[in-house]
């Protein structure tokens, strides 16, 4: 029997036609997107690559030239700088943000003073970054002048409720059970706390505040008016001024050549560590995922 | 059987694939088997990554009926339903082996459109999932992205599909508000005009009652009566009454424990006309179930 | 059993990590008040000075003490929304594409390497924009530069929260709209665009906010003049960009105008974010609610 039979092929028509249009104006948003991110990695591979690999270490050990038309490295001061001014504000940004998210979720939880910190952190967390530098300006460098602490404490008002968030986060996923076997142990709340729910959280924070710690260490407007402009190498974080690699590219910008060559250099740099937080940061978050 | 080169329609409203001489409304008691046969499934399995959800079906759909897929949870029958309309399609890794032909074609053959296949087999879902725009923009859904901009023939269209659901007493007032202030019962039925506003041939639900009270449960087991000289319906229910109720054929699903790898694969049991298969079961498996004994 | 056995010893220690805590989660608060304080403060002899003129007339003048932020509030907006006008489009078509165009191996690759344009420091981005994209678009400092690049910037936030927004529609109304013979495309628009909407609004005005607080990348391709113009080719100005180049040495007057754009700013961007944060969150709790 061969009654006439239907054809179920796709039919030429506007629909598909359309259809197929968005998916290729879809794909091109991807492209789009991708441009950019390959030809910054490639110019700093090319233009900073140079100037880092030439003589090996001497763009980490060598000072900042006195005189910027002079070609050549270095950039050692500016790597201490930045680690300086990145750790200080770790080190301060870490406990408090951490403290706070306890605070937060295990004590405050709903109450109008949990309520306000959470609003207000937010409201933090989109401050411009050049409004915490004159923050820190009007309330530390004029007092008592330039130093990698004054940046390390604009960094740190910039991390803060980005470490609160994500540590109350982190807190959330600790399942209720794990605290109650706790109490019914007979453990006071704080050592619940500090020996079980947070060991539990504490991959998400690390990856969190690594996540933060990246974004700090990229950042030049909070350092301006703070950190100063050394060009020698300054191991202290409290006295004198210092500088940092983001700091050294701003102003090498719109320098001669030979101090663009170094900002790229810097530039290179500075991508090679906040990648290189950032993968940690996932590694850790990646592992996490997988043991619970 | 490959499917040949058809002779293409140039008219823009959808058609209705052709077929043979129509058949006389059927009596429930006896579903004739001279109905020509609209779904043909020849050892149809169904796997989700290497692991095999549906074995082994092998059966035929007739054409203005209503068949009915019943079994235990988990026996695959919603899995075997959404075979139908190339519902697989949308989950990864999904892979429907074995031949599944709708009127003699292939509906896994490579050059089949799966946006072809589901204007001709509509599925009605579990919950109502009307879209949030207004009653009248989810029945004109289906036409309208298939060409269908006149206004006039929209509100034709829109009517006819709402009356045919029983809905349209009750919302032809208000065919501008959202279709999400309706309730339960009501935007089921919605849904159903959606699904036949398109003229399929086949409707596809998928326990379409589950959420809703008796009451409006009642309203579309009436529907389907109704509906079934139009379409050819087939139904997966929980409800064994609701089949022995409603459908011409039932098919009893289960699900085997596979000793190999320790996995529950659902496989078909017994398919028959509806009176026979419950009043006389042929496997001790369709008798145990029917009679509450599990499942 | 005696009463005092079950007392249990003082819990001082336990009441003083408590204090702790609060206080810790208090020094948000701290610092939001001193930055208030401090900054309207040092803000006032130059709006005592200028009034409302301040905030409407164009010129800037430093040897006359004339100080008039127009030219920097525009060059701001201007150049947000030539970055919004850029990046939305984009944002939303690699959003739609790895939600429900991308093969599932596609997926994850794909955000981890777009997420990576985030971490880039703007500084990076200004000197590869001042040095590399400028010339080679033959584009010097203007708004149109700053804007592209902060288009840049922005797409990934933009993008990942479109994500997360557009993954909370249910797939029963995807379903729903394939199983009527809908093509993909049709299938977005008639069930994902709808439930999607307002979310997408909210992470747009996010990317606004980035936009408008960014500094150093757009300090270095802005060009660095004022200039009330559509002409986007023009140089031009912008409040954060301003106040990195001129703070450095100023006199006091001028450090205050400095300051007044600095606050300006500070609300300005505080205003669209809490508007963001408030229509995310909404249509997350109306999502969930379903």
């Amino acid at each position: 029997m061969t009654a006439p039979v239907l054809d179920l092929r796709a039919r030429p028509s506007w629909r598909s036609v359309k259809d197929r249009l968005m998916t290729g104006l879809m794909i091109a948003a991807v492209a789009i997107v991708l441009v950019p991110l390959a030809a910054v990695l490639s110019s700093l591979i090319a233009r900073g690559g140079g100037i880092v690999l030439a003589a090996f270490p001497d763009f980490f050990t060598e000072e900042i030239p006195r005189f910027s038309r002079r070609a050549g490295p270095g950039m050692g001061p500016a790597v201490v700088g930045t680690l300086l001014v990145t750790a200080a504000a770790t080190a301060m940004a870490v406990p408090l943000g951490v403290l706070g998210a306890v605070y937060l979720h295990e004590y405050g939880g709903r109450g109008r003073l949990a309520r306000l910190v959470r609003f207000m952190a937010t409201v933090m967390t989109g401050v411009p970054s050049i409004v915490m530098g004159l923050f820190v300006y009007l309330l530390w460098t004029i007092r008592f002048g330039f130093s990698a602490f004054g940046g390390a404490l604009a960094l740190a008002c910039l991390m803060l409720p980005v470490v609160i968030g994500a540590s109350e986060q982190m807190l959330r996923l600790v399942p209720g059970h794990l605290r109650e076997a706790s109490y019914a142990l007979g453990a006071t709340k704080s050592r619940t706390i500090l020996t079980v729910v947070l060991p539990a959280a504490l991959p998400g924070i690390v990856s969190g505040c690594l996540l933060a710690v990246a974004r700090a260490a990229g950042e030049t407007a909070p350092l301006l008016f703070a950190v100063g402009a050394a060009k020698a190498f300054n191991w202290s974080v409290l006295h004198d001024a210092n500088t940092a690699l983001s700091m050294q590219i701003f102003g090498n910008a719109m320098d001669v050549p030979a101090a663009q060559d170094r900002a790229w250099g810097a530039a290179l740099t500075l991508v090679l560590l906040t990648f290189l937080l950032t993968l940690t940061a996932r590694l850790v978050t990646g592992r996490f995922a997988r043991r619970r | 059987m490959e499917p040949a080169i058809a002779i293409p329609t140039s008219t823009p409203t959808p058609t209705r694939p052709p077929h043979v001489a129509p058949v006389l409304p059927e009596r429930r008691s006896a579903p004739s088997l001279d109905a020509p046969a609209v779904f043909d499934l020849e050892d149809v399995e169904i796997y989700y990554g290497a692991f095999r959800a549906v074995r082994g079906v092998s059966m035929k759909i007739y054409e203005h009926q209503i068949t009915a897929f019943i079994g235990p949870s988990g026996c695959g029958k919603t899995t075997v339903l959404r075979a139908f309309n190339r519902m697989h399609d949308t989950t990864p890794g999904a892979r429907v082996a074995g031949k599944l032909r709708y009127h003699g074609v292939d509906l896994y053959a490579p050059e089949v459109s799966a946006t072809e296949v589901r204007r001709r087999i509509g599925m009605v879902f579990q919950k109502p999932n009307p879209f949030p725009k207004s009653i009248y923009d989810n029945i004109a859904f289906g036409p309208r992205i298939n060409g269908v901009s006149d206004r006039t023939r929209l509100d034709e269209i829109v009517e006819r599909s709402l009356r045919s659901a029983a809905l349209w007493d009750e919302v032809k007032d208000r065919l501008d508000r959202s279709a999400l202030g309706l309730s339960g019962g009501q935007q089921q039925r919605l849904c159903i005009a959606r699904t036949i506003a398109v003229e399929p041939e086949v409707v596809l639900m998928d326990e379409p009652c589950s959420a809703l009270d008796p009451i409006a449960t009642a309203r579309i087991e009436e529907l389907m009566r109704e509906l079934k000289s139009r379409f050819t319906i087939v139904i997966v229910t929980h409800n064994m009454q609701q089949a022995a109720r409603t459908s011409d054929r039932t098919a009893f699903f289960t699900a085997e424990l596979d000793s190999k790898t320790d996995q529950r694969t659902g496989t078909l049991v017994e398919y028959d006309a509806t009176a026979r298969l419950f009043s006389n079961p042929r496997d001790e498996r369709t008798e145990n179930y029917i009679t509450g004994r599990f499942g | 059993m005696q009463l005092s056995e079950l007392r249990g010893s003082p819990q001082h220690a336990d009441r003083a990590f408590r204090w702790l805590a609060t206080g810790a989660a208090g020094v948000v608060l701290v610092v939001l008040a001193l930055i208030a304080i401090t900054m309207t403060d040092r803000a006032r002899p130059v709006l005592e000075r200028m009034g409302l003129g301040f905030f409407t007339e164009t010129t800037w003048s430093v040897p006359t003490g004339t100080f008039g932020a127009l030219g920097f509030i525009y060059g701001t907006l201007y150049t947000a929304v030539i970055a919004i006008a850029l990046a939305v489009p984009v944002s939303f078509g690699v959003a739609l594409f790895v939600t429900q165009a991308a093969p599932r191996w596609l997926r994850r690759p794909l955000v981890y390497t777009i997420d990576l344009l985030a971490v880039v420091p703007s500084v990076v981005f200004g000197l590869w924009g001042l040095l590399v994209m400028g010339p080679a678009l033959g584009l010097h400092g203007s708004y149109a530069t700053a804007g592209i690049i902060l288009a840049i910037m922005i797409t990934p936030i933009i993008t990942s929260l479109s994500r997360e927004v557009i993954e909370t529609t249910p797939t029963t109304d995807k379903e729903a709209a394939l199983a009527l013979g809908a093509t993909r495309w049709e299938m977005i628009s008639a069930a994902v665009w709808p439930h999607s909407r307002a979310g997408l609004v909210g992470a747009v005005m996010l990317g606004l906010g980035r936009a408008m607080g960014e500094t150093i990348a757009a300090t270095l391709v802005i060009g660095n003049t004022v200039h009330v113009t559509a002409n986007p080719l023009a140089p031009g100005y912008s409040m954060p960009t301003v106040i990195a180049n001129e703070f450095g040495e100023a006199e006091p007057l001028h450090k205050s105008a400095l300051i007044a754009l600095a606050v300006t700013l500070f609300l300005i961007t505080i205003a669209v974010n809490l508007v963001a944060s408030w229509i995310v969150q909404r249509q997350a709790r109306r999502s969930a609610g379903r």
